[in-house]
């Protein structure tokens, strides 16, 4: 089975679904000849030319923009945007535009379309390369939101949401690109080359939108989490010895309510974890869809580990990340409850 | 020179207000004729005078003269005439049935019928519009039954839009049309992004933005202007300068820019400014620049200098911010009547037969209006149903959609 890293993986999918449909077209900042600054679209120009892969302006509205006017000509755009920081201009176009398009033209007018951006932190990029913006997202109605974990899922996950009909936000954890990432910010890193989940098949494959997965099995408590967060509440349940049930969510909306269900109701217990700021984060809605649908299973108060409701600092990225440690720590106040 | 002094803040505002006597003698108003028509595959500088002056067919005598005039026949221009007068009657009957209770809202063109109606009749099918709120002529010139018009101005179960849209918010593909989505210029960079897909699919089809004097500040403007001039997509962007954005007189968003056309000099997009109350003007003018598309040569950004007679909309009450009499003192006229004039001048129409079709045309509107209103109004329905606001957010309901449907009952 071949390995690849993570920016090999997306750069694999768009590859895939560029040769299989003439109408996937990929274009953003530094996209075109250069490949993209984390190299996710190296070599697909002069692949497939610069028609179907280019250079855009600083103008992530008009990326965003110019995408759901092609989208709804009939192409199926995937678009770039640097850093999930740099969104905010085209969010706009994202939440009235790309998403309400299907319901507001009664079906006339859709927009198959994806927006990718690096998120997260755990870089040293300070307030504007660090934010996790998923809740942005997710609070709107007509979006899906994908945070795949590690290159096989990234690769499949992101050649269903070109393939599917509606717009899909597409958040990929930066700290994940060229290895998985506990939150031990002082050990070396780990390539993908040498960890099971870098094996990414070649050609075409999907991983659906909408399913989550068990990462871990465990009985004592569920922690549900997603990207990067994933391999932090892995450490986290190997360092305190708590027989944790680590759930990766891979696709945030729509979620999926059965297995989080199934899961909670089996462990009685839940540790919701996010890199986001905790205050309205996704990490909320979990909480209470938790609450709402196993109130009668729970035997202790859940509890959400997030970053905290300050901006992204950089000095202090580690004291603001949430860390194995802090992770440990919730998995102990809930099992002690 | 002296010593600098304090600093000191400025907001432009109109000339008169309220209470004022309207005046437009300096606004400066090309002679009709004298603007020339240049080839369409000029150099965009050899044009930039086109950017300050304004295209005009019409004379004071509602002749036709000048390079831009004489493209169309009589059989033209009298449907060009008889699409303004529908547009009109039609507007007319819709702002009475929201005062009437009918409907929540209504948006009028009183004053701008020829700018989408005469724009319409450059473009062949296929091509697609981006427009604003005040392009219905685009669908009365294109063909699209009124019926539909109204079924979604009453959201009535007959609703194309099946009740979703605010009235006038209209979408057809079929069309040409796009959805309207009511958040201002995010439409101009969609028609670009359109254009640029006809382009990199090899297509021979052009988009046509379109967008409000106000609304060229927003950011989505500049974008569009950008990404129109880098990969001179086949576009043809239309900005409808009606001299009012709600209350906010044009010099707002104009700044010290002399016009609006004059922005896409920097962009090096040929800019045109014409007469939008002047329909073979503005029909001649569409026709240039959607040649231009259509030939690959790129971008062409157009200024239709027009005025809004009736209000922005039926929440709007112009009265408290312009004088009542502004829109007689506009210096470019109506376009129903200026057209109307010429066509008797032409030999080609009478005052009794102007009567008698507007008669006809009016009856013809309220036959629909009375057809459309059986199938209800928003005052009492019956409406598209409750079920129905749960489909067509994504393409397959997921989930979590389906368990709300069930909370809510329907």
């Amino acid at each position: 089975m071949p390995r690849r890293t993570m920016v090999e993986a997306i750069r694999d999918a768009m590859d895939v679904c560029m040769a299989r449909d003439d109408n996937v077209v990929v274009f953003g900042e530094d996209v075109g000849y250069f490949g993209g600054v984390f190299r996710c679209t190296q070599g697909l120009q002069q692949k497939y030319g610069s028609s179907r892969c280019f250079d855009a302006p600083i103008s992530e509205s008009g990326i965003v923009g110019a995408a759901v006017g092609m989208a709804a000509y009939g192409l199926r755009p995937c678009v770039e945007i640097q850093f999930a920081d740099y969104m905010y201009p085209a969010y706009d176009q994202i939440v009235s535009e790309a998403a309400r398009l299907r319901y507001r033209s009664a079906g006339g007018f859709t927009a198959p379309m994806v927006v990718r951006m690096p998120t997260g932190g755990g870089i040293f990029g300070g307030q504007t390369h660090s934010q996790s913006p998923e809740a942005l997202f997710t609070h709107v109605s007509g979006l899906k939101t994908v945070v795949p974990s590690n290159p096989y899922d990234a690769k499949g996950l992101l050649i269903a949401a070109i393939e599917d009909n509606d717009p899909v936000i597409f958040l990929e954890p930066k700290r994940l690109y060229n290895g998985p990432f506990d939150g031990h910010h002082d050990r070396p890193v780990t390539p993908w080359s040498r960890h099971p989940q870098g094996e990414v098949p070649d050609g075409h494959y999907t991983v659906p939108l909408g399913k989550a997965v068990v990462r871990r099995e465990g009985t004592a408590v569920t922690v549900l989490a997603y990207g990067t967060m994933v391999f932090v509440a892995e450490a986290a349940a190997q360092e305190t010895g708590i027989d944790a049930e680590i759930i990766d969510l891979r696709t945030l909306v729509p979620y999926d309510l059965d297995l989080i269900v199934a899961s909670v109701k089996k462990t009685g217990r839940c540790v919701v974890v996010h890199e986001a700021t905790l205050t309205s984060g996704f990490g909320a809605e979990l909480s209470a869809l938790v609450q709402e649908n196993c109130f009668h299973h729970i035997e202790a108060p859940i509890v959400r580990v997030a970053g905290w409701d300050t901006p992204y600092p950089h000095a202090q990225e580690w004291d603001y990340f949430p860390g194995p440690a802090r992770v440990g720590r919730a998995l102990k106040a809930v099992m002690e409850a | 020179m002296s010593e600098p002094g304090p600093l000191s803040f400025h907001v432009p505002a109109p000339a008169v207000r309220p209470g004022g006597t309207p005046d437009f003698s300096d606004v400066p108003i090309s002679r009709a004729g004298e603007v020339r028509r240049p080839p369409v595959d000029c150099a965009p500088a050899d044009i930039r005078d086109l950017a300050f002056s304004i295209i005009r067919v019409l004379d004071r005598n509602s002749n036709a003269v000048g390079p831009w005039a004489g493209l169309l026949s009589d059989a033209e221009l009298l449907e060009g005439l008889r699409h303004m007068m529908t547009l009109r009657a039609f507007d007319a009957r819709m702002q009475m049935a929201q005062r009437q209770g009918k409907t929540s809202f209504y948006m009028q063109h009183l004053g701008e019928e020829a700018v989408s109606c005469a724009f319409r009749k450059a473009l062949e099918p296929g091509d697609m519009n981006f427009p604003t709120y005040r392009q219905a002529g685009l669908l009365i010139a294109g063909g699209y039954p009124m019926r539909d018009m109204m079924n979604q101005i009453y959201s009535n179960e007959l609703d194309p839009l099946k009740g979703r849209q605010l009235p006038v918010m209209y979408s057809s593909k079929e069309h040409g049309f796009f959805s309207i989505s009511g958040n201002l210029a995010t439409q101009y960079i969609q028609a670009v992004g359109w254009a640029m897909a006809s382009a990199m699919k090899r297509d021979t089809r052009i988009a046509a933005g379109w967008i409000g004097d106000g609304s060229t500040a927003e950011s989505d403007f500049h974008a569009a202007l950008v990404f129109a001039s880098t990969y001179k997509a086949p576009v043809v962007l239309n900005i409808v300068n009606n001299q009012w954005a709600i209350s906010t007189f044009q010099g707002i968003a104009r700044g010290g820019s002399g016009t609006f056309a004059a922005r896409g000099l920097g962009f090096g997009i040929p800019a045109l400014r014409v007469d939008g109350n002047d329909y073979p003007a503005v029909h001649a003018v569409a026709r240039w620049a959607v040649e231009r598309a259509r030939r690959n040569l790129g971008p062409t950004l157009v200024e239709y200098v027009t005025y809004r007679v009736g209000a922005h909309s039926t929440s709007d009450d112009p009265s408290a911010y312009r004088p009542k009499t502004e829109s007689d003192a506009w210096p470019l006229g109506d376009p129903v009547l200026r057209l109307k004039t010429h066509l008797i001048q032409r030999g080609a129409w009478s005052e009794d037969r102007h009567k008698q079709a507007e008669a006809e045309i009016l009856s013809e509107v309220i036959a629909v209006q009375k057809e459309a209103e059986s199938h209800g109004t928003l005052h009492t329905g019956p409406h598209p149903s409750a079920r129905d606001m749960f489909e067509g957010v994504f393409e397959h309901m997921p989930p979590h959609l389906r368990r709300q449907r069930q909370q809510g009952g329907v």
